[in-house]
């Protein structure tokens, strides 16, 4: 099977919630690495926004 | 992407994950508690406390604690020096010899008064147990290179997994999980959902795993590159006998890197130091610079500063992925949603193992079929995803 030329909406479709959830948690890891308090914070919330993700998808999985 | 471009995804994600998904799982249980060891030592006592005393109680002088360091330990010889991150506590480990690589003995000091604090010996009990395992295996130096390949291989097989991805939900929407269908299919969605929304956190955990395993590597790399540079003048001089005040080398340090704290102190002929220097590690006050250490090399013998220079970038990619392998950096709330990944990641590990034990009796060509077609063998090609 040959693969065909994606769309550039087919690619985002595809890798654009992978994307901005690996962005989100890299600008986390970070946070916490360059401040005290406040990007604590924003550390733990940013990381904590995938955890998020799987519980939304697995209480809207199809039965 | 082409059929067998898929295949060759499909068994380096199978291949490497069957030989580090064992460990993998063992890394991520002992991990577990170990996120929070500082909590659970302060729970069971093996974290040690002080008297409270006012601030501006003066210190004790640091050759005191080293006295009693060595009354305590006859025959033994001082190695390291470190400071609690919390408590005014000053840690001295001797050992029987200096170039020791595992009998040492680490004892607390009561900062102000130079008294013994007593805690529980760290080198025992549940905690000590789940270092080994996460460090080395029991097994030193080759337990912990042998982590680190298996963590290389688990670091193949998430980039494996990624690229599966694409092909497997081109036709499906993002975080579908059927759980109306197979028991397989539902477990297969939720190894995709979970791999895929952890993916970051996932690798760089595991590659700054990678990195630390090469500490001591790194650390003696150090000493034959930049150390052995500063020290050459020292070549060829006699081993240090009559040592300088310790006290004394580091308040030159400190007087030498204004608005620094001092982190630990390596004595002459230990893996962090020189034959002839004090090599007095300081930190920044930011959670960025206070884990890039800088070492300040005192001579050991009279007491005067050689060199401090910053140390090179292998060495501080080694102190940089430490706390980004401990996620020991952002407090609490940190910690705990570093171990829900943690735990969201031992469920990508253990689904993994049941889809590969599941399916044995079905052929590799069928597999990666149901991976082009996102899981739906059974129908010729899906319109639409569900």
């Amino acid at each position: 099977m040959s693969a065909a030329k994606p769309k550039p909406g087919r690619f985002r479709r595809l890798w654009g919630a992978p994307i901005a959830l690996a962005l989100l948690s890299l600008a986390g890891l970070i946070a916490a690495l360059v401040g005290d308090g406040l990007y604590d914070a924003a550390s733990y919330l940013s990381l904590a926004v995938p955890l998020v993700v799987i519980g939304w998808y697995i209480a809207r999985r199809t039965r | 992407m082409t059929s067998s471009r898929i295949r060759t995804w499909y068994l380096w994600h199978k291949w490497t994950s069957i030989v580090c998904t064992a460990f993998m799982l063992l890394l991520c249980l002992t991990g577990l508690p170990l996120v929070f060891h500082e909590e659970i030592d302060e729970l069971t006592g093996a974290h040690p406390a002080v008297a409270e005393m006012p601030a501006d109680t003066p210190l004790a002088s640091l050759d005191l604690i080293v006295r009693n360091a060595l009354a305590a330990r006859p025959g033994e010889v001082m190695t390291f020096m470190s400071w609690d991150d919390h408590e005014p506590i000053v840690y001295a480990t001797t050992a029987p010899r200096v170039d020791t690589q595992d009998a040492f003995f680490i004892m607390g000091f009561d900062a102000r008064t130079g008294e013994r604090v007593d805690f529980g010996n760290p080198e025992e009990g549940f905690m000590h147990v789940m270092a080994h395992l996460h460090i080395d295996l029991f097994a030193g130096l080759w337990g912990t290179l042998f982590l680190g390949f298996m963590g290389l291989l688990f670091v193949i097989a998430i980039v494996s997994g990624v690229v599966l991805y694409g092909p497997f939900m081109r036709k499906l929407d993002f975080g579908t999980v059927r759980a109306n269908r197979s028991k397989r299919l539902k477990w297969l969605d939720l190894h995709n959902l979970l791999g895929i929304t952890t993916l970051a956190w996932v690798f760089v955990v595991g590659f700054t795993g990678v990195i630390n395993t090469l500490g001591t590597p790194i650390i003696k790399f150090w000493q034959y590159d930049q150390l052995a540079e500063i020290v050459k003048p020292y070549e060829g001089m006699p081993p240090v006998t009559d040592f300088a005040s310790i006290d004394a080398a580091v308040k030159t340090a400190r007087a030498a890197a204004p608005g620094m704290n001092v982190q630990f102190v390596a004595w002459p002929g230990t893996g962090f130091s020189s034959k002839h220097h004090y090599a007095v590690f300081i930190q920044g006050e930011t959670p960025l610079t206070s884990r890039l250490l800088k070492p300040a090399l005192v001579d050991a013998q009279n007491g005067t500063l050689t060199a401090m220079r910053d140390l090179p970038w292998y060495a501080q990619a080694l102190l940089l992925s430490q706390p980004l392998h401990f996620g020991d950096y952002g407090g609490l709330g940190l910690k705990i949603v570093w171990g829900l990944l943690d735990i969201a990641t031992i469920v990508v590990l253990g689904s993994g193992l049941y889809l590969w034990l599941g399916r044995r009796k079905t052929s590799l060509e069928s597999r990666i079929e149901e991976l082009e077609r996102g899981g739906l063998v059974t129908q010729p090609v899906p319109g639409a995803a569900e």
